[in-house]
């Protein structure tokens, strides 16, 4: 393989990793404040990206695009209101089989909301056939966008969390749920509030892969599975570990390419989450608390 | 008698498939049989399933995969046409002890493929072998991360299954023959043969529940419900934890390698979308709503929303059925509900209002 | 014990009788007219993966039945029409296939949308013997021939053919062909490796790309290290709008040939400025306006257009126009046989010649239950967003 094949790859592993790592970051919020892992974040994530493309017809792109946020926001709320709010001593498993149904009732909506068939928000910048050359290779402009967005994202919850009130309300909460009740924080409302900072998120992300993979009733599932992998492998709650680890996986599936059958680029990445799982599964840069979940 | 309390359901459930035949039949409308038929195989995974998570409590969001392996393995070795290999000595062998058959298929072409008798017991071999290797490493895993290792699982037989030549692709393999138990009785899905076959299936599913009931009367039952109580205490108690629930991951994964070959056989084909995600959580919903330690729920809820899934009385909303059944179950009544209610307590409310 | 034991039995009947009630509530209130009308059954996939394929059909279906019985029905009786939706799930067809046969005794049925639901009951409604015009594309439905049975899209190996013409007479000689993993992209591919010989051209590499992929630049790269001279692309959305732009963002400047699944408008605009010159063989129902006047298809296709298109206020697609030619060929096979009678209906079909359909000329035989040739594709292009008709 020439050098310009190989950046190539590079290059297209990076477009696809920076599209897991962007979803997984929802993941880790949830995950952080409950302990929950949020099935429905893949249906947030095509909901933003479906109700931006509705509203960019009627308003401009980047007010479409805030709109559809917001409008996520709700529903990321609404949804823990309704469902997960009721179970208040239920054991992790049953909320996550609950996510699950959530994420399958999404689906349906969607598809009677809007149908099947399939939309792509505009390009950002440029059109369908722009390209960017880097290093004899070249790849669409929308993937620095979606890594931009990725960086701007982890960036702002970094200081969000450690230097906003409520941010380090939420990070009490996933310390020990009862000591942050003592000193007063509400941590029914702390769950709330991640449940509708992981949609928004979720939303945002949305809204910039949708030029790149396009948007359809029914990717909610693929890329929350996609997603969670990735977040696992980086190590459940650290967002920068997700980035990172989105980045690997991604430059793995292509590579995956490169040398063996498109058809069994899937296969590699379920793997790679059975693997760490059982071998690992605080992640490749996770902490230790997580380990103590496995039983010895 | 304790026996009959033990085995009630099986026994009412048994007199009830024999009425209902007797109904259908004199009301010419034989026709229903073969929906209940196909639920029938459908429930017997829920009935494994139930083993597993309501008894062991071990949750498992893969096992439409088990099932799909069942169903796989009986298909492609009765598909496989060996008849380019006739003449070598050790395949005539083989034909001449009955392990491979000859046959014509529906255009005339002739066929050597492994006897589909040999071929349902290496199904649930196979199968269960299988479980056994992947249960070893995953069942060490707790609560979350084991149902993603399972889902994981589900996963990576889907892609398999779509990935590999062999195994039909997206197209699944059809053409499979009936499944001769012996002469007169048989697997399959044709009209003469449909009276039979919903007995077939209903022997299937009772014998199932009877070993059901049994494992959870016994000691290894009893095991199995201190481990879903609290794992830790009964470790300590000197309950060997690990390997209760892999033998009830294995027999969970057997019932559903049973009900696959038998369905594949009776519908005469199988593919990838019997392996999908929304699948195995359909199993999980079934055994949910049945009550997940209640056989004999599993198996009326089972029956009930796959016959209806299957005559289409959902609709288009199929899928969004069964997800919100999961959640209706999860949030309002996680034991599932059909739960037995208790039965004194209603007594005596019912004896206090008479006296009231 | 007594009461649990009663409780348990009451339960159970309970169940049963819901059940009951579940199958009674299945059958179609017959129309309240004077002639017992010809029951037709169809299988789509209306929602679910092929939903492209099932939703036009189902519409397409209602919609041509409605106007027949508005007409005077076929030999004087109305056309009834029991649809099910399958989800693109050969169990779910299976199921439906027995349930219209034994309980609804429909002369025929229609669909279903995918092969791997029509390979899931051919055999059942050949022992069945009820007639089956599949919508489904696969070559094996007609190969082997079964008595019962018939398809109406185009030929998969015809389609490949058109291709490799128009590759030759560009003298673009080495390929590389990408298919999605469903059935349909399998199809082609086995067709397109079988056929290649024959026009001199080299398939220097042939890949099977996942159907949900979000993105095939990865793909794309191993196909520009081995230097083609074309790409073929055989799949349906939402990958026929990726490979196309992705073709262009990695600058893989070389033609793009699609298959006949690339049959509605909206995957032009789905691909945006990418789809631009894209070459593809495809009925000639989206270039039905710019045919010329005297074209044998030229009335159908116009008619089904703009009626298709008032009446559901969306684009038409070629997929829709496989049910529109399945029960064309039927209610011609009935007025042929002159009553619904199962043998005399299906060996009309096998006589009928010269039905003009929105996929080609139908000329059916007892030896090719398809009917259609070559001829049936027209060769087209995308020029500025609109399909044109394609010329060298």
């Amino acid at each position: 393989m020439h050098y310009a094949q190989i950046v190539q790859y590079s290059l297209s592993g990076i477009t696809v990793g920076s599209i897991y790592a962007i979803v997984a970051i929802g993941f880790n919020i949830i995950y952080n404040t409950t302990g929950i892992i949020n099935f429905a974040q893949g249906g947030f994530v095509v909901f933003g990206a479906m109700t931006a493309i509705s509203l960019s017809r009627f308003v401009p792109l980047p007010v479409a695009i805030v709109l559809a946020v917001l409008l996520t926001t709700c529903l990321g709320g609404l949804v823990e209101l309704v469902f997960i709010r009721r179970c208040r001593d239920a054991s992790i498993l049953r909320l996550i089989v609950i996510t699950i149904g959530v994420s399958i009732l999404l689906q349906e909506a969607m598809l009677h909301i809007w149908d099947e068939k399939v939309r792509s928000l505009a390009y950002f910048t440029g059109t369908a056939i722009s390209t960017v050359t880097i290093l004899g290779a070249h790849f669409s402009p929308q993937v620095l966008w979606v890594l931009g967005v990725s960086a701007v994202v982890v960036a702002a919850l970094a200081v969000f969390f450690r230097f906003t009130l409520t941010g380090r309300a939420m990070r009490a909460c996933a310390d020990d749920r009862m000591a942050a009740r003592l000193c007063g924080v509400s941590d029914r409302r702390m769950v709330t509030f991640s449940f509708m900072l992981s949609a928004g998120i979720g939303a945002l992300a949305g809204c910039v892969i949708s030029p790149v993979t396009q948007t359809q009733y029914d990717m909610g599932p693929p890329l929350a599975i996609k997603g969670f992998t990735v977040a696992v492998l980086g190590g459940l709650g650290n967002s920068t570990a997700a980035v990172v680890a989105g980045l690997l996986l991604g430059l793995l599936e292509a590579f995956t390419v490169s040398q063996f059958q498109v058809a069994y680029k899937e296969v590699v990445s379920i793997l790679v989450l059975l693997l760490v799982l059982v071998f690992r599964p605080n992640g490749l840069f996770g902490g230790r608390e997580i380990g103590a979940l496995r039983a010895s | 008698m304790i026996l009959l309390r033990r085995y009630a359901v099986v026994l009412v459930g048994a007199v009830a498939v024999v009425l209902l035949q007797v109904v259908l039949s004199a009301w010419g409308a034989t026709y229903y049989m073969t929906q209940i038929t196909m639920s029938a195989y459908y429930s017997l995974v829920v009935i494994g399933l139930c083993l597993l998570m309501g008894y062991a409590g071990q949750v498992s969001l893969g096992h439409a995969g088990f099932f799909a392996i069942g169903g796989y393995t009986s298909a492609v070795l009765t598909t496989f046409n060996l008849i380019a290999f006739r003449g070598v000595p050790w395949v005539d062998g083989c034909r001449s002890l009955g392990l491979l058959v000859a046959r014509q298929d529906l255009y005339g072409a002739n066929l050597l493929t492994v006897s589909p008798l040999l071929a349902f017991l290496a199904a649930i071999l196979l199968t269960s072998l299988l479980a056994f290797l992947i249960g070893l490493p995953i069942l060490r895993l707790k609560g979350h991360y084991l149902a993603m290792a399972t889902l994981g699982f589900g996963l990576i037989v889907y892609r398999l299954a779509l990935g590999t030549a062999v195994l039909g692709q997206a197209d699944g393999i059809s053409n499979v023959p009936p499944l001769r138990i012996f002469e007169g009785l048989e697997v399959t899905g044709r009209q003469p043969f449909r009276v039979q076959n919903y007995y077939i299936a209903w022997a299937a599913v009772m014998a199932a529940m009877i070993l059901g009931i049994n494992l959870v009367h016994s000691r290894a039952g009893r095991a199995l419900r201190s481990i879903h109580q609290n794992e830790e205490a009964a470790h300590s108690l000197g309950v060997n934890t690990y390997r209760y629930k892999l033998s009830t991951f294995v027999l969970s994964a057997a019932f559903a390698a049973v009900g696959g070959a038998l369905l594949t056989h009776y519908n005469g084909s199988i593919g990838p979308s019997e392996i999908t995600v929304m699948k195995s959580v359909r199993y999980l919903a079934i055994c949910a709503v049945g009550g997940m330690a209640n056989l004999g729920g599993a198996l009326l809820m089972g029956i009930l929303l796959n016959f209806l899934s299957l005559r289409g009385v959902f609709g288009t909303y199929d899928d969004a059925v069964f997800g919100g059944i999961l959640i209706a179950v999860m949030l309002l009544s996680p034991q599932g509900l059909l739960r037995m209610p208790d039965w004194r307590e209603a007594r005596s409310f019912l004896c206090r209002r008479s006296h009231g | 014990m007594t009461t649990r034991l009663t409780m348990v039995i009451g339960t159970v009947l309970l169940c049963f009788a819901l059940v009951l009630t579940g199958c009674k509530k299945q059958s179609p209130q017959p129309t309240p007219v004077t002639k017992e009308p010809i029951k037709i059954g169809a299988i789509f996939a209306v929602t679910g993966p092929a939903s492209f394929l099932g939703a036009p059909e189902m519409k397409t279906a209602e919609m041509l039945v409605q106007k027949i019985n508005k007409d005077g029905g076929v030999v004087g009786r109305p056309l009834l029409l029991i649809v099910k939706d399958s989800g693109a799930k050969p169990e779910n067809a299976i199921s439906f296939a027995r349930q219209l046969m034994d309980e609804d005794k429909v002369l025929a049925i229609i669909g279903p949308s995918t092969s791997g639901e029509t390979m899931a009951i051919k055999n059942l409604c050949q022992e069945g013997k009820t007639i089956l015009m599949s919508c489904a594309a696969a070559e094996d439905i007609v190969n082997p021939v079964a008595s019962y049975v018939f398809k109406t899209p185009q030929k998969d190996s015809d389609a490949a053919r058109r291709i490799f013409e128009v590759l030759k007479a560009k003298g673009l000689l080495k390929v590389g062909v990408i298919v999605s993993n469903a059935g349909f992209g399998m199809a082609g591919k086995a067709q397109l490796e079988k056929i290649a010989p024959e026009y001199g051209v080299t398939i220097a590499i042939s890949e099977a790309y996942d159907k949900q992929a979000t993105d095939l630049t990865d793909v794309l790269t191993k196909l520009k290290g081995k230097d083609v001279q074309a790409v073929i692309n055989w799949s349906i959305v939402p990958a026929q709008g990726l490979v196309a732009k992705n073709l262009k963002q990695i600058r893989l400047d070389v033609p793009l040939f699609q298959s006949h699944g690339f049959g509605n408008i909206k995957y032009v605009q789905a691909a945006g400025e990418a789809a631009n010159g894209t070459i593809f063989p495809c009925g000639r129902l989206l270039v039905a306006d710019v045919l010329p006047a005297d074209h044998p298809q030229k009335a159908v296709l116009t008619s089904y257009k703009s009626e298709y298109e008032s009446l559901y206020q969306e684009d038409v697609s070629t997929f829709g126009g496989h049910a529109y030619d399945a029960i064309l060929l039927l209610a011609e096979a009935i007025r042929a046989a002159g009553s619904a009678d199962t043998d005399k209906v299906r060996d009309a079909l096998e006589g009928l010649q010269g039905v003009v359909g929105t996929a080609g000329v139908f000329n059916l035989s007892p030896t090719d239950h398809n009917g259609l040739t070559m001829e049936a594709f027209e060769m087209l292009t995308v020029k500025d967003g609109k399909f044109a008709v394609y010329k060298d």
